[in-house]
């Protein structure tokens, strides 16, 4: 699915310039779940927005389903998100004037779907992450573990081949960060979707089969079942054990 | 969806949604107020235009009197013998009326002719002076009265009168009366004073009198129309009988004209070119145009066809009018309009300022919706859809407060006064007797009697020398509203919104998602 070749993203930072990533290679197959590591400030957002499409490498390439999003125009690249990529956000995202079931129907409305299919699917998805009944609820009438869960809805609710979730349990209990990260995971399985999730939190991080660490825009990829094996992440370096077949 | 969120989104946003509407509402209300007030001062000074030149009459030639000799015409107040002591004595003098000379009817059919003329006809606007008194014997010093009238601007020749009974008469005093006469060519009904348009009341008889003195029959020939004033003065009424120069008219009817100036006793041009000799010649030319927006250039053809003429139009004459109807204009076209654009301009400005301030003040909002897959054009629709409906409730708004303006307008303005200077057919003397050369023509002089009551009962008689001269209207000030104007302001409104719309999408638009996400709130 994901194939990027020698990726770097830089930025300018006042008179100087400072490398987010640098020389990043790494293959990610279908429907695994890799976890994102990394000190603050050292790239982890940066490599969720190369791999959703939202920021284009300065150098290198990052070929999703054959494609180089790096050479791709904006406007393709909108059409490459809205079909395949489901976002979630540290800080929910949520449109605070829409209610639980407008917020996950925006995600479908660049689909074209009828607004009745749009709102059917809407209160499914809600309902599959333990919102039926909040459906009507906007998002200061709801906690953050619910408002994360309308988020992951939004993302879920259009079938896409990844989601891509920064720090999604940061701003959240110990307790509900479990309990968030516990339905990613249900959902992964059951959808056999790609899940890329970044975090802070190693307990969380070491759920997924391997852990991509970013440190200083250098990406190396752990083995969690093999904790001690660390390898520089050529393609096929280490293959997910466990991930379940695309669907 | 799209309605949903755009309501929602102007809901929250409600008092910088309403600021913006606010401020458009403003604008729109006095582009509509000064609008309305401006039509309605436009309407005055229409309604004060036709009563000086009438509707129909686009263009008015004359030509001014030259300053002559002096002297006037002289009565003989001088009894032949002391026998005619203690007789009465009376003199008319028809004389063309003041400041004006002469132009051959010949010029009457080369102004027709012009190009973009649609019709020409002449008149022969007369002042008519009837002298009566009783010599009360007595020969010698003493005897003689003297009036002298006020010199008067341009362009009228200035003229000293001095009037002077003969030296050797005396007189208990002078009885003058006055009237003004108009001769009207009947083959050209549709123009001038008595044209269909420019008749308040009594248009039939108007129309009777055009047919009667067409026709062959020589009594027909002095048929004369007397002005409702002029009859209601004396008591005239149809089969009444009028004496002009010595020449009996019976009245066929009662008219009243719109314009101001118009005549106290309208007879055929023919009779009154036979009372005055001057055959062949008119003294005024009133002309129409194919088209309003051949008046200016028909002037100028006039103008450069006969040198010696002056060819005045109506907005020559607006920019004669003065007094608080002017003041009035000045305020609509000037202050009012700057005022309304200065007013637009800043709903404008503020509804793009606020309109980019929501934008950025939503940055993670539209990174997270380009991150969901929304296309660039519906952020900027979205955007724009929340100003357009900012545009159109500041633009009703601004209807409602246009109305009540346009309404205010009407009620707390006062009545206009509108105040014409000289014209084609007067002097500027406001107060001189005779000013701008009298009736006596160029270089003419009048003759006065000494008696103040004569001063007095001549007053009338030159009623249509000074309203013609120096005439005040009294208008009351109308703020006429239409549709196309609420449609021009709405307009204005919504282009307004769609600018600032425009604006906020294009920024929101530009936006790269990752910096977008990055924003922090």
């Amino acid at each position: 699915m994901y194939e990027l070749k020698k990726l770097s993203r830089v930025y300018p930072k006042g008179r100087g310039k400072v490398a987010a990533l640098s020389g990043v290679d790494l293959e990610i197959p279908d429907g695994e779940f890799i976890t994102v590591q990394g000190l603050t400030g050292h790239g982890k957002t940066t490599f969720l927005l190369m791999l959703g499409a939202l920021d284009k490498p300065t150098s290198g390439k990052i070929i999703f389903d054959g494609k180089d999003l790096g050479a791709m125009p904006e406007s393709q690249l909108v059409d490459v998100r809205a079909q395949n990529f489901g976002f979630i956000f540290q800080n929910y995202n949520l449109l605070p004037t829409l209610n639980a079931e407008e917020n996950v129907e925006a995600a479908l409305v660049p689909l074209g779907i009828p607004t009745a299919e749009r709102r059917a699917r809407s209160i499914a998805a809600l309902t599959e992450v333990g919102l039926g009944d909040r459906v009507g609820h906007f998002p200061s009438e709801m906690s953050g573990g619910e408002q994360q869960r309308v988020a992951i809805a939004r993302a879920l609710v259009k079938e896409p081949k990844v989601i891509l979730a920064d720090e999604p349990t940061g701003n959240l209990d110990e307790v509900t960060s479990l309990e968030i990260v516990a339905l990613m995971e249900k959902l992964w399985k059951q959808r056999g979707m790609t899940l890329v999730l970044v975090t802070h939190d190693t307990k969380v991080a070491r759920r997924a089969p391997r852990t991509a660490v970013i440190t200083k825009g250098k990406l190396t990829m752990r083995d969690n079942r093999a904790p001690k094996v660390i390898t520089q992440g050529p393609p096929g370096a280490a293959k997910p054990a466990g991930a379940p077949k695309p669907a | 969806m799209y309605f949903r969120y755009l309501g929602r989104e102007l809901r929250r946003r409600a008092r910088s949604a309403a600021l913006v509407a606010i401020g458009l509402a403003l604008g729109v209300g006095l582009v509509i107020t000064v609008t309305s007030y401006a039509a309605g001062v436009k309407a005055a000074q229409g309604q004060v235009l036709s009563s000086l030149y009438g509707v129909g009459t686009d263009l008015t030639v004359t030509k001014a009197a030259t300053a002559g000799p002096g002297g006037g015409f002289r009565f003989s107040g001088t009894p032949s013998s002391s026998a005619q002591a203690g007789q009465s004595f009376a003199q008319d003098h028809l004389t063309s009326a003041a400041g004006l000379t002469t132009i051959s009817a010949s010029d009457v059919t080369s102004i027709s002719k012009l190009k973009g003329v649609a019709g020409a006809t002449g008149a022969l606007a007369l002042n008519s002076v009837h002298i009566t008194g009783t010599f009360t014997g007595g020969f010698g010093p003493g005897a003689s009265a003297s009036a002298k009238a006020t010199p008067t601007p341009t362009p009228t020749p200035t003229a000293t009168a001095t009037a002077s009974a003969s030296p050797s008469a005396s007189s208990s005093g002078f009885g003058i009366s006055t009237f003004s006469v108009d001769g009207i060519d009947p083959t050209e009904p549709g123009l001038g004073l008595l044209s269909g348009p420019n008749i308040a009341s009594g248009a039939s008889v108007v129309g009777e009198w055009f047919t009667d003195v067409q026709s062959s029959n020589a009594s027909d020939q002095t048929l004369a129309l007397v002005s409702s004033a002029y009859a209601k003065q004396n008591s005239l009424k149809a089969g009444s009988t009028v004496t002009i120069s010595s020449t009996s008219f019976t009245v066929l009817g009662v008219v009243s004209v719109t314009e101001t100036d118009g005549a106290d006793i309208y007879i055929s041009l023919s009779e009154a070119q036979s009372l005055t000799g001057d055959t062949g010649d008119v003294n005024t030319i009133y002309v129409t145009a194919d088209t309003s927006n051949g008046i200016s250039t028909v002037q100028t053809e006039i103008q450069k066809a006969l040198p010696s003429v002056t060819v005045t139009s109506a907005s020559d004459e607006a920019s004669n009018i003065s007094g608080s109807l002017s003041t009035a204009s000045n305020l609509a076209n000037s202050l009012g309009l700057g005022l309304s654009i200065a007013v637009l301009a800043a709903a404008f400005v503020l509804a793009v300022l606020l309109t980019i301030a929501s934008v950025t003040r939503r940055v993670r909002e539209f990174g997270t919706l380009k991150a969901i897959g929304w296309h660039s054009r519906r952020i900027v629709g979205q955007v724009m859809g929340e100003t357009l409906v900012q545009g159109i409730i500041g633009g009703a708004v601004g209807i409602g407060l246009g109305v009540i303006g346009a309404f205010a307008v009407t009620k707390i303005s006062g009545p206009l006064t509108a105040t014409v200077g000289a014209t084609g057919l007067g002097s500027s003397a406001p107060s001189g007797f005779g000013g701008g050369g009298g009736f006596g023509g160029g270089g003419g002089g009048f003759f006065g009697g000494a008696s103040p009551g004569a001063f007095s009962s001549a007053r009338s008689g030159f009623a249509r020398t000074f309203a013609a001269s120096n005439h005040s209207v009294t208008l009351h000030m109308t703020a006429p509203l239409s549709l196309e104007v609420f449609g021009v302001a709405a307009g204005l409104a919504i282009v307004g919104a769609i600018i600032a719309g425009a604006i906020g999408g294009w920024r929101a638009a530009r936006l790269q998602p990752a910096v977008a996400l990055r924003r922090v709130e």
